[in-house]
C-alpha cells in the first residue's frame, strides 16, 4: 500500500511533541479567529504569516500551524452563526439559516455539537479524498473553462429564490443588490475602475467581510438600540448541553452527501468554501422537500452547510497543491506561504516533495481530531457566552467587529462602509428582505461576471459558446430546472412557512 | 532635589534617545498583504540590509494593501514626501499602473525609483500538444488570423502579462493590437490550466509561475523574454534569438519619496547595491526563481522612464488608459 507508507512518512514528519503543540495552538487560535465576526480564515492565516517568519519555523512546522489555523477557523465560524445569527466568516453564512432558529428553540448546545461533528465528518472525508484522489482530480480543473464557470455560478443564483424568505421576488431583489455592489472596483477585464467615484479605497471593490459584519452585526446593534434592548433577537433560551446522538445518527446521510458536494465545489478553482456550503444546503433542502422544514431550525439544515464548507476547505487544497491554483481566498494565502517557504506547488509536488505533501495531509488529520476533541467538550464554554446579557454582549461584538475590520486594511474607510452596510441591513430587515442573497451576490457576482466576460472575449461575442460543452449544458439544464421548477411545484406543494426571525 | 532633577534629565535623555532611534529606523512599505511579491521584496531586502550591516536597526515592514499599490503610493506622495527613512517595494506592476493612470492621477515622477535587483523573466507558453512549436509559428498564426490565438495571463487586461505578447507582435510588424485576444485570470497557474485545458492557445506570464509545470510535460515554453538564456533553463530559447527583440521582465525593486535629499537617495542606492552583491541575495534569488537584473540609481530611473513611456503609448492604443 503506497498510501499507507506515504501516510506513515507524513506522520513521521508531523507527529512530534513540538508540532502537536503547534497544532493545538493553531486549532485554538483558529477557532477563536473563526468565531469572531469579521475575522475569517483567510485574514486569520494572513495575519499569522509574519509570526511564522518571526518564530523562524521550518516548512513543516509552519504548515502544521497554518493548516490548523485554517481548519480551526472553518470550525469556529459556525459558533457565532448559531449563537448570535452573525456569521463568523463567509462560509458560515448558510449555517445561520437553521443554526440560529435551532438555538432559539433552546437547542444551542445541540446545534453546536452537531455542527462540530458535521464539520469533522466533512473535513475528515475531504482529507481522505485529498489523499486518495488528488493527482487524478487535478485534471478536473482542465475541464472547466469560462463557459463552464459561468454556468456553475448561474446555477447557484438560480437556486437562490425562496431561500431564507417566502417571497422569491424579495430574494431576487436582494441578490441584485449584491450583484450591483459586486461591480464596484477595478474591472479586471478592462482594467478600468467602475463606480468608485475616484476613491482609491474602492478600487479593490467591497470586501465581503465588511459587508457581512455590517449587514449582520451592526444591523443587529441598530435593532437593539431601536428596541431599547428589549426586542433584540439576541438572548436565546438555554437548556442542558449534551451530545445529541439521535440527531447525529439521523443526519448521517446528509453529512455524507454534503461532504461529497462540498468537496467537489472546493476542487473547482475559484468556487471555494462558500459555494460548497451553499450547494450542500440547497441540495439537501431540495432532497428534504417542503416537509423538511429547512429554515426553521432543523438538524439537517445545520449539518449540511457545516459538512459542506469543511469538505470544500479540504477540496480547495487539491488544485492548490497539484496545480498551484488556489481554490479559495484562504488557499491563496496558504499558497503564498508555501512560496515563501520555497515550495512551489504544482503537478510535480507530490513526487518531488513527498515529505511536504504527506506531512501536510498528516497535519490536517491531526488538526481535525484535535478540533473535534476541542470543540465538543468546550461547547459549554461557548454557550456560556449566551448567559452574558445582551447589553454587554452587543457592545463587545461591535468592538470586536470594528477591530476585526480595521485589521483587514488598516483604513477607517472600511469602518465607515461597515456602518453603511449596517444601515442597509437595518432597512432591508425592516422591509422583510433577506440579507443572505445580498452577501452571495457580492461573493459570487464578481466571479460570475469575469467568467462571462472571458467567455465573450474568447468567442468574439458568440453567445452559443456558453453552451458548447457537455458540462456547460448539464449545468444550464440544472440551473433552469432549479429556477423554473419551484414555480410549477408551488401549486402542488404547500406554501413554505414564513420564517419568524 | 538634585537627585530628582538628575532623574528628570536622565528620563528625558532616554526618551530623546529613544525618539532619535525611532526616527533613524528604516521602514519598508509593502503595498500588499503579507505573502505576495512586494511583501517578499521588503522582507528579504530589509533582512539582508540588516544582516550585512547596511542599516543599524532591523528594517520595519509595513503592509499597506489597496488599489494595486495605489493606496501606498498615495500615502507616500501626500504624507511622507520628505521621509528619508522610507523605502517602498515596487515591480513592473507599479510602473504599468502608473503608465496607465491607474493610481487616480498620480504619476511616476512623484517618487524616485532607487533600483531593481533581480527579476522574474517573462515567458510565452503553449500546451505540450500545441501545433505551435516556436514563437515564429505563434506570431505567424496571429498575423494570418488574429482570432485564432487567445492568450491567458495572470494580470488584468492591460496589465504587464497582456503587454508581453503585444510587444512581441509590434516587433513582428503586427500593429492591430486590439484584435489580439487576451483574458486575465486569477494568477499564472490558473492561466496555465486554461491553456492546457484548451480554452486558450497560449499563456503569458513569469518564469516562476511555470517552473513547476515544466518537468510534468504538460506545457512547452516557446520563448523567454530576456537578453540571454536563463541559467538553469538553457534549453528555452529567448525571443531575441528567434528574431523578436523584446525584453520584458518583472523586476523587483524599490522607490523612495520624491522630496529626500540627493545624498539620502545615493545612500539608499548604495545600500541596495550592497544587497545585490551579497551572497544572501544570490541565494534568495535562486530560491524564488529570480534571474539577476541589477539596475541601481540614475540608470534605473531612466529605464523606468522609458518603460512608462512605452506602456503608456501601447495602453492608449488598447484603450485601457483612463
Amino acid at each position: 500500500m503506497d498510501i499507507l507508507s506515504n501516510l506513515a512518512l507524513g506522520f513521521g514528519v508531523a507527529l512530534s511533541p513540538y508540532t502537536l503543540f503547534l497544532a493545538v495552538c493553531g486549532c485554538f487560535l483558529g477557532t477563536i479567529i473563526g468565531a469572531l465576526p469579521g475575522l475569517g480564515p483567510s485574514n486569520g492565516v494572513a495575519i499569522l504569516i509574519p509570526i511564522t517568519f518571526t518564530l523562524g519555523l521550518d516548512a513543516t512546522s509552519a504548515l502544521v500551524l497554518m493548516t490548523s489555523v485554517y481548519y480551526g477557523a472553518m470550525y469556529g465560524g459556525r459558533i457565532s452563526s448559531i449563537l448570535l445569527n452573525i456569521p463568523g466568516d463567509e462560509p458560515a453564512l448558510m449555517t445561520t439559516l437553521d443554526g440560529y432558529p435551532m438555538a432559539k428553540q433552546g437547542r444551542a448546545g445541540d446545534a453546536l455539537v452537531l455542527s462540530g461533528v458535521a464539520s469533522f465528518v466533512g473535513a475528515f472525508l475531504a482529507t481522505i479524498g485529498l489523499m486518495l484522489l488528488a493527482p487524478s482530480l487535478a485534471r478536473v480543473a482542465f475541464l472547466f473553462g469560462p463557459a463552464e464557470y459561468f454556468a456553475l455560478y448561474l446555477l447557484a443564483f438560480c437556486t437562490l429564490g425562496g431561500m431564507a424568505s417566502n417571497n422569491q421576488a424579495k430574494a431576487a431583489l436582494a441578490a441584485c443588490i449584491g450583484l450591483g455592489i459586486a461591480t464596484i472596483g477595478v474591472d479586471s477585464s478592462s482594467g478600468l475602475p467602475r463606480l468608485t467615484g475616484g476613491n482609491l479605497h474602492l478600487y479593490d471593490g467591497v470586501d465581503f467581510l465588511v459587508a457581512i459584519v455590517g449587514l449582520f452585526a451592526i444591523a443587529e446593534v441598530f435593532f437593539f438600540i431601536e428596541s431599547h434592548g428589549k426586542g433584540s433577537s439576541i438572548g436565546v433560551k438555554l437548556d442542558k448541553v449534551g451530545i445529541p446522538w439521535g440527531d447525529i445518527w439521523d443526519t448521517k446521510w446528509t453529512m455524507l452527501r454534503s461532504s461529497a458536494v462540498g468537496f467537489i465545489a472546493g476542487i473547482l478553482p475559484g468556487a471555494g468554501a462558500s459555494l460548497g456550503s451553499f450547494m450542500a444546503y440547497m441540495s439537501e433542502k431540495s432532497i428534504a422537500g417542503e416537509k423538511g422544514g429547512f429554515g426553521t431550525g432543523v438538524p439537517k439544515g445545520v449539518a449540511a452547510p457545516e459538512a459542506g464548507n469543511n469538505a470544500a476547505a479540504g477540496g480547495a487544497l487539491v488544485p492548490m497543491l497539484t496545480l498551484g491554483v488556489p481554490g479559495s481566498g484562504t488557499t491563496a494565502v496558504l499558497l503564498a506561504l508555501l512560496m515563501t517557504l520555497n515550495i512551489t506547488p504544482g503537478p510535480t509536488l507530490f513526487t518531488d516533495r513527498p515529505e511536504v505533501v504527506w506531512g501536510l495531509i498528516a497535519s490536517l488529520l491531526i488538526a481535525n481530531i484535535v478540533l473535534l476533541l476541542m470543540n465538543v467538550p468546550m461547547v459549554k464554554i461557548f454557550v456560556k457566552i449566551l448567559m452574558v446579557p445582551a447589553w454587554i454582549l452587543l457592545p463587545g461584538v461591535t468592538m470586536i467587529s470594528f477591530v476585526g475590520i480595521y485589521s483587514l486594511s488598516g483604513s477607517y474607510f472600511d469602518l465607515l462602509m461597515m456602518v453603511g452596510f449596517g444601515a442597509l441591513g437595518y432597512i432591508l430587515r425592516k422591509l422583510d428582505i433577506p440579507t443572505v442573497p445580498v452577501i452571495l451576490g457580492i461573493l459570487l457576482g464578481g466571479n460570475m461576471e469575469d467568467a462571462l466576460r472571458r467567455a465573450m472575449t474568447l468567442s468574439d461575442g458568440d453567445v452559443t459558446y456558453l453552451f458548447s460543452s457537455p458540462i456547460a449544458i448539464g449545468l444550464w439544464v440544472a440551473a433552469i430546472a432549479g429556477f423554473v421548477a419551484p414555480m410549477f411545484l408551488r401549486n402542488i406543494l404547500k406554501k413554505p412557512q414564513a420564517i419568524t426571525d | 532635589m538634585t537627585n530628582r532633577l538628575f532623574k528628570a534629565l536622565m528620563t528625558s535623555a532616554v526618551l530623546g534617545l529613544g525618539a532619535t532611534t525611532a526616527i533613524s529606523a528604516a521602514e519598508c512599505i509593502a503595498p500588499a498583504n503579507p505573502g505576495g511579491g512586494w511583501d517578499f521584496t521588503c522582507r528579504q531586502i530589509g533582512k539582508i540590509m540588516y544582516d550585512i550591516k547596511a542599516v543599524d536597526t532591523p528594517v520595519q515592514v509595513t503592509n499597506m494593501p489597496g488599489a494595486g499599490g495605489g493606496l501606498a503610493y498615495n500615502h507616500v506622495v501626500s504624507e511622507r514626501a520628505d521621509d528619508g527613512d522610507l523605502i517602498v517595494a515596487a515591480s513592473s506592476a507599479t510602473t504599468t499602473r502608473l503608465a496607465q493612470n491607474a493610481y487616480a492621477g498620480m504619476t511616476a515622477d512623484q517618487v524616485r525609483f532607487v533600483g531593481a535587483i533581480g527579476a522574474d523573466p517573462g515567458v510565452i507558453v503553449v500546451a505540450a500538444d500545441s501545433p505551435y512549436k516556436s514563437l515564429g509559428d505563434l506570431v505567424d498564426a496571429i498575423k494570418a488570423d488574429p482570432g485564432s490565438v487567445a492568450f491567458a495571463g495572470g494580470s488584468a487586461v492591460g496589465g504587464f502579462d497582456h503587454m508581453k505578447p503585444l510587444m512581441i507582435l509590434q516587433k513582428a510588424g503586427f500593429t492591430d493590437i486590439t484584435k489580439v485576444k487576451y483574458i486575465g485570470v486569477d494568477g499564472g497557474a490558473d492561466a496555465i490550466t486554461q491553456t492546457v485545458g484548451g480554452f486558450t492557445q497560449a499563456m503569458t506570464g513569469d518564469m516562476s509561475e511555470v517552473v513547476s509545470f515544466l518537468s510534468n510535460g504538460d506545457i512547452r515554453v516557446i520563448a523567454v523574454l530576456t537578453d540571454e538564456r536563463v541559467p538553469g533553463f538553457d534549453d528555452i530559447p529567448t525571443a531575441k534569438e528567434q528574431g523578436y527583440d523584446v525584453v520584458a521582465v518583472n523586476w523587483r525593486g524599490l522607490y523612495v519619496p520624491k522630496g529626500i535629499s540627493d545624498e539620502k537617495f545615493d545612500e539608499w542606492a548604495g545600500k541596495l547595491q550592497q544587497v545585490a552583491d551579497s551572497p544572501e541575495w544570490a541565494q534568495a534569488m535562486k530560491d524564488n526563481g529570480l534571474a539577476p537584473f541589477t539596475k541601481v540609481g540614475g540608470d534605473f530611473q531612466s529605464y523606468v522612464d522609458g518603460l512608462v513611456a512605452d506602456i503608456a503609448a501601447m495602453s492608449k492604443e488598447l484603450g485601457v488608459t483612463q
